[in-house]
């Protein structure tokens, strides 16, 4: 530790921050724009500065900008100093020159960095008394407003865009007081985390659009912490609520997993929860009307499943505690997983892998230090965006090995660029087609999932020769076999990525040999395996019968009722079969929040809370369980699905669940049931606690509105609504102080109103928050040697006559069930395709648009074509759940079909 | 008539050919260094001779050189800062336009020096015209052997490019300089780390003035030592002063370092006095950066010394009396001109070229601008003034390069010297604001 003093007082912090860095850790306010935690330091706005004085006897000084000086033992600063206090404020008062004033109508306002360092500065008396430049804003899509008026050109939106997140279609244009931050032309902003530069801005320059068709201001929002329901990451996000609907998805720092960012899918999708498609009412379809209460909803289903003999389904972007819940009321015998066949056996795979391997499953930060890494199978981008921009930082470890021999400090975010240059890596991508990471990886191969298997499996076996030889390599894959094993092998932290998104078990296994191959070796090796959904992991962790074996237990009259839970079967199963089975059921219950063709099918339909309205847990890829809270009350009739289910359970008078009362005796239930879970119940504090004697509010203390938000029903205040399910209440009453940090509603410290304010919650700067970060890990690795390798080594791929493999891609605005159902995100979903290369395309007689039909699964399905030549001849990529594309288990051989006539001249009407 | 180091043979005919220059005894210090000097041997000479970069900071080159890291593995680079941008200064350019062989030869020796093995020219983008001249000249290097591998058949190899800018007097700041050789946008780089460390494509990089390069041959030839005798104290050698403004020779001079001002003002070997017979005003000694001096504290120091064309002397009396060498930009006024009108001028220059990265200069050059325009313009309140001199006294110092300073300084010492002139706008506007009229003295602010 390194003693500095500040203001004379001394302090002991950590070597190797800058000063900015330490006083803030240190809990002292002091401005700043241009520096951000997660890209250090440029330099630029001259907010920071603080006068350094050379020893105890020098009273003069030298005004320093503190970002970019280092922490050394014994220096001397000095934060109020009247020369450093007084350049500060001339600082503001040169960003106020040009900037609008227009906070009373700026979506900024209540949550702006730039009011908090305008207070924080003291600036306040205007001297400049000319005419403020204007500029034209741009259209940048269905994401992000613009608004450069407000800009204080603090170079922070285009570092987070080109250099941290490798996004080409922002820049800074133009020079001296008129620099001018957008894209070259209006058009939608193409990278996929675009929606940070909201809060990257500290101004209103780039606000969220989807907030403004609904907008509330931070202080009016009734917010909680949430995880991201978008893909298996489970990101932390908090999301507002005013007046019942969903308003805005922010980023929730989570030093572990997420840091200060989250992708557009996660930020963005939130709008389904809002959705006109939404289940809001308990439906019987044999009643008229068809919407009925609660009561009488459960009354319908105690006479019908009271005799029943009943079946249930869970689902992978379920809660926890909703599927255990189900899993309960139906019997460990009769709960199966709603998911896809060879979904279950990927994640089952998965599960095992990370239990039984050697290698260490990284969390999300880890993978941003990982030193060399090698992703098999997997399009991070569109299956695992966070995981892609994690990557993105870790190309970056080996380079910046020259930075700290240059005795540079990393933060020195300009110079350490200068040094490194464009050296990467290394980073090895073997994937189905080319992805975004391409551009960033020192070797990439496009292939088949058994030639990328392979490849995996030959890089294993030059690392360890415990593992299985691969015969018949090509030359060229036997040297990039070769490069890939030697940069693992010499990385201090090398990191394999796979995951269930190839749909190929070869690619998982080749990936779990390389990773206990490294761990011969290399002790601090990781692994990283993606899964589908939220709450895969989870799910399987569960554990529960095939989907097929529900369909056989209708079919075969072993069952004749069923209970899906927030679920469309439609998307995990061939049609033919779903609708034999919702056909063949006696009575069929779904609990869902919006209509798809299962909800159709059912005769009972019950609305479940989204991830707004609900709280429960997740379990992400990594195996870490973390809790999302209800944002807000909702009316009786809309509840958790858990709770719909203790409601059917004590109406039929069932012995486990006629006792649980609320979340946490679920939760107390299912720790006790399964030994794996006994974490969970430490993910987060039980309902019962408190702080002070008192719970934590979701509301801030500026709140407005409460007493007349409701005038227009009624003019008394009604009492407020209760939360027995956790020690967060719906109103602004509560402690005021900081709480623990997995039920951190919004960040917020006095004069700090921005997502900056973080600052305040972090035991360092852009470390862990305060007593540690959210969730809890479920699974560590047990073994320090992988016993087992897995020896089936697959055969290279070979195309078939008049067939194609189809093979799953992915797309980050589109293959997602409920995201997609977003306005914006659809906006940026492509439209259905079949992806093929040239010479298949060539040898079918097609152009790009062209139909092309094929049978497969015994569907027929015709999809226009696309040229993609990084898809490898004899296969085909089919977007999966895409609209408009249907559902097939993937990979799987799809039989072309003859073509349709093609008329050389229209055929005339003869009249 | 003073010694002639760079422009000896600048009207020789045929001097821009290679064998014009040769038979002048042109390229005689590459074969002298390549040949038969160390590289060590060749900084040692240029640290000798006590020369200082001509650019305007007036750094030892020498001592530039000797700081160049040489890290095991990486490339070093030598760049030419041919940016030459600065208002009221002209002289790079006419060495590189009459004689571009001198800079070439200037550059392989050097390039020698420092161990570099590509080096560039970065020529300021509106001088198109002499950037074919200096490629043809490096073409014909290349053909006879003075450029390329094996230079001499000596063994050193060298690469020489020369790159345009694309016109932003930022570019001619080092490190803006280096980002926007590398393709990118010509923003400052805060320093440290410094060039010589992490300089062009994070390599080891001595970035110096053409003027500078181009002093290098003689030293070689003629030693260190002898370059020394030239000058006086600290300030040694020959420097060239591109004068203008309201005299009756403007051009480009060389002189001996240590000229006495009034000699280099009033002689006809140089500026040959004030134009049609007019008072002194006020000159910028230096290029438009420097802070502005009045007539008499030019010629003589606040002590009443008699000033000379030295660094030292220049800025004997700090930034209260005195000001800067910078890079010979000599623009002297006569008793017409407006000091108000000229600031103003100047500061909507250094507004125009502020590259936009740090707030102070980015946003303050703009206001200094928009106040002297209104006090130009009889528009301005006494409050302006000062809270003018405010302004760049928050810039001074604060910035990320150089060019806050350069802006601040015209302003602040303006202010500071020329105080009633301003307080004349203020108050008598109409008249201030009459065509060509100019504030005369201390009657014209008493009465109206």
């Amino acid at each position: 530790m390194a003693t500095i003093y500040i203001d004379n007082v001394p302090y002991e912090v950590k070597p190797g921050k800058n000063l900015l860095e330490a006083c803030l850790t240190l809990g002292i306010n002091l401005p700043y724009f241009c520096w951000h935690p997660a890209m250090g330091s440029v330099g630029a706005c001259r907010q920071c500065a603080v006068k350094v004085f050379k020893d105890e006897a020098d009273t003069k000084g030298r005004l320093i900008m503190s970002c970019m000086e280092p922490v050394r033992d014994n220096i001397r600063l000095s934060v109020d100093e009247p020369e450093a206090k007084e350049f500060r404020e001339h600082v503001i008062e040169w960003l106020m020159t040009n900037h609008p004033h227009d906070c009373a109508v700026c979506d900024e306002g209540g949550a702006c960095h730039l009011q908090d360092m305008t207070v924080m500065s003291g600036h306040n008396y205007r001297r400049y008394e000319y005419k403020k430049r204007t500029y034209q804003n741009q259209y940048l899509g269905p994401f992000l407003n613009h608004e450069m008026n407000r800009c204080i050109q603090c170079y922070r939106c285009v570092r987070f865009y080109k250099d941290y997140a490798g996004g080409h279609d922002l820049d800074v244009f133009a020079a001296h007081n008129h620099v001018y931050f957008g894209r070259h032309e209006n058009g939608v902003l193409e990278n996929e985390f675009s929606g940070n530069l909201a809060e990257v801005c500290p101004t209103g320059v780039f606000t969220d659009k989807t907030l403004k068709q609904h907008y509330t201001r931070k202080w009016d929002l009734t917010m909680a912490p949430s995880v991201c329901q978008h893909c298996s990451l489970g990101c932390n996000i908090s999301a507002g609520e005013r007046y019942g609907s969903l308003r805005q998805i922010t980023s929730r720092y989570n030093g572990e997993v997420n840091g200060y960012f989250i992708c557009d899918r996660g930020r963005f999708g939130y709008e389904f929860v809002n959705s006109p498609a939404r289940i809001r009412k308990a439906l019987v379809r044999t009643h008229l009307p068809e919407a009925v209460t609660k009561e009488v909803a459960l009354q319908e289903i105690w006479g019908e499943l009271r005799q029943a003999r009943l079946i249930g389904i869970g689902s992978p972007r379920a809660s926890l505690e909703s599927n255990f819940a189900l899993k309960a009321l139906v019997g460990e015998n009769n709960f199966h997983l709603g998911v896809d066949e060879n979904d279950q056996d990927l994640v089952d795979l998965s599960l095992k892998i990370l239990r039984k391997g050697p290698a260490r499953n990284f969390s999300l930060r880890e993978v941003e230090t990982a030193d060399a890494v090698f992703i098999l199978g997997e399009d991070l981008t569109n299956t695992a965006p966070m995981l892609a921009l994690a990557v993105r930082q870790s190309v970056r470890q080996q380079p910046l090995a020259q930075v700290a021999q240059a005795s540079i400090p990393f933060w020195q975010d300009a110079a350490a660029r200068e040094l490194v240059q464009d050296k990467k890596g290394p980073l090895f991508i073997a994937s189905i087609t080319a992805t975004k990471l391409d551009e960033i990886a020192t070797a990439t191969a496009h292939a088949s999932p058994d030639a990328i298997a392979r490849l995996g499996f030959a890089v294993a076996n030059l690392i360890s020769e415990n593992s299985p030889v691969v015969t018949h390599l090509s030359e060229a894959e036997e040297t990039m076999a070769q490069q890939i094993a030697d940069a693992l092998k010499t990385a201090k932290k090398p990191l394999i990525i796979s995951g269930c998104a190839s749909g190929s078990e070869a690619v998982l296994k080749a990936a779990a040999n390389i990773a206990g191959a490294l761990c011969e070796q290399v002790k601090t090796a990781g692994i990283v395996l993606t899964v589908p959904e939220c709450n895969s992991l989870g799910l399987a962790m569960l554990g529960g019968h095939r989907l097929e074996s529900a369909f056989e237990a209708i079919q075969n009259g072993y069952a004749d009722s069923v209970i899906i839970l927030e679920n469309n079967l439609y998307r995990c199963a061939n049609k033919t079969a779903v609708d034999s089975f919702l056909g063949h059921a006696k009575e069929v219950l779904v609990l869902d929040h919006l209509h798809h063709a299962t909800t159709e099918k059912a005769r009972i339909v019950l609305p479940a809370g989204t991830f707004a309205e609900a709280d429960g847990t997740l379990v992400n890829n990594e195996g870490r369980a973390q809790r999302f809270y209800q944002v807000y009350p909702t009316p009786e009739d809309l509840q958790e699905s858990w709770r719909w289910l203790i409601n059917i359970g004590t109406s039929l008078r069932h012995p486990v669940l006629s006792n649980w009362k609320n979340l946490d005796d679920i939760n107390q239930a299912l720790a006790e049931a399964d030994n794996q879970f006994k974490g969970i119940l430490a993910a987060a504090p039980p309902a019962e606690f408190r702080i002070a004697g008192q719970k934590i509010p979701r509301e801030s203390h500026r709140f407005s509105g409460r007493t007349a938000m409701n005038a227009h029903h009624a003019v008394s205040e009604p009492k407020p609504p209760e939360d027995p399910d956790t020690p967060l209440t719906f109103t602004m009453e509560g402690y005021r102080g900081e709480p623990p940090s997995s039920i951190i509603p919004f960040f917020w410290s006095p004069g700090w109103n921005s997502i900056q304010s973080v600052n305040k919650y972090q035991e360092e700067i852009g470390g862990h928050l305060h007593h540690g970060d959210p969730g809890i890990r479920l699974i560590e690795p047990v073994q320090t040697n992988l016993t087992h390798y897995f020896s089936e080594v697959p055969e290279d791929f070979a195309p078939l006559q008049n067939h194609l493999f189809m093979v799953p891609l992915y797309h980050i605005f589109g293959s997602e069930e409920q995201s997609i159902l977003a306005p914006g995100i659809a906006q940026r979903a492509p439209e259905p395709y079949v992806a093929i290369c040239e010479a298949d395309a060539h040898a079918l007689q097609l152009k790009e648009g062209n139909n092309l039909d094929f049978s497969l699964e015994h569907q027929i399905i015709r999809l226009p074509v696309k040229i993609n030549n990084d898809i490898t001849k004899g296969t085909a990529g089919l977007p999966k759940g895409l609209p408009g594309v249907p559902y097939a288990e993937l990979p799987a051989w799809a039989i072309i079909l003859k073509q349709e006539t093609t008329w050389k001249h229209q055929p005339q009407i003869i009249s | 008539m003073g010694l002639k180091i760079l422009t000896e043979h600048i009207n020789v005919p045929g001097i821009n050919t290679l064998e014009t220059y040769r038979k002048m005894g042109g390229y005689r210090s590459v074969e002298k260094a390549v040949k038969t000097m160390t590289s060590e041997e060749v900084v040692e000479e240029v640290k000798k001779s006590g020369l200082r970069g001509r650019g305007g900071a007036g750094f030892p080159t020498g001592l530039k050189w000797s700081f160049l890291a040489k890290p095991e593995g990486k490339p070093r680079y030598l760049v030419c800062n041919a940016d030459e941008s600065e208002p009221g200064t002209f002289k790079d350019r006419v060495l590189m336009e009459k004689i571009p062989h001198a800079l070439i030869e200037g550059m392989i020796t050097s390039s020698y020096a420092l161990g570099a093995r590509t080096s560039y020219i970065y020529i300021r983008g509106e001088l198109m015209f002499v950037l074919r001249i200096l490629e043809k000249a490096i073409a014909e290097c290349y053909a006879a052997g003075l450029l390329g591998e094996n230079i001499l058949g000596s063994g050193y190899s060298l690469d020489l490019h020369v790159h345009p800018g694309g016109g932003a007097y930022i570019c001619g700041e080092e490190t803006a300089l280096l980002e926007s050789l590398e393709g990118k946008r010509g923003n400052p780089r805060n320093k440290p780390p410094f060039p010589a460390v992490w300089g062009l494509y994070g390599c080891p990089t001595v970035v110096n003035n053409v003027e500078s390069i181009a002093s290098v041959p003689w030293i070689i030839n003629n030693t260190g030592d002898e370059y020394a005798k030239i000058g006086v104290g600290r300030s040694t050698g020959t420097k060239l002063i591109s004068a203008s403004g309201h005299i009756n020779n403007p051009g480009v001079y060389e002189i001996e370092l240590g000229l006495p001002v009034e000699e280099f003002l009033f002689s006809d070997e140089y500026c040959g006095g004030i134009w049609k017979g007019r008072k002194f005003k006020a000159i910028v000694a230096g290029g438009s950066s420097v802070p502005i001096l009045p007539g008499e504290l030019f010629l003589k120091t606040a002590e009443g010394t008699p000033r000379l064309m030295t660094y030292e002397s220049l800025s004997e009396g700090g930034f209260v009396s005195g000001t800067m060498l910078g890079s010979g930009g000599f623009i002297v006024m006569d008793d017409t001109t407006c000091i108000v009108r000229n600031t103003w001028n100047f500061s909507r220059f250094y507004h125009h070229e502020s590259c936009g990265q740090c707030s102070p200069c980015r946003e303050g050059t703009g206001w200094m601008e928009k106040i002297l325009h209104r006090l130009e313009h009889g528009h301005g309140n006494m409050h302006d003034i000062d809270l003018l001199v405010n302004v760049s006294k928050q810039i001074e110092g604060n910035t990320i390069c150089p060019l806050g300073d350069a802006a601040a300084w015209p302003v602040a010492s303006a202010v500071r010297h020329f105080r009633d002139e301003f307080e004349w706008h203020v108050k008598h506007p109409e008249k201030a604001t009459a065509p060509g009229a100019v504030y005369s003295g201390a009657e014209d602010l008493a009465f109206a």
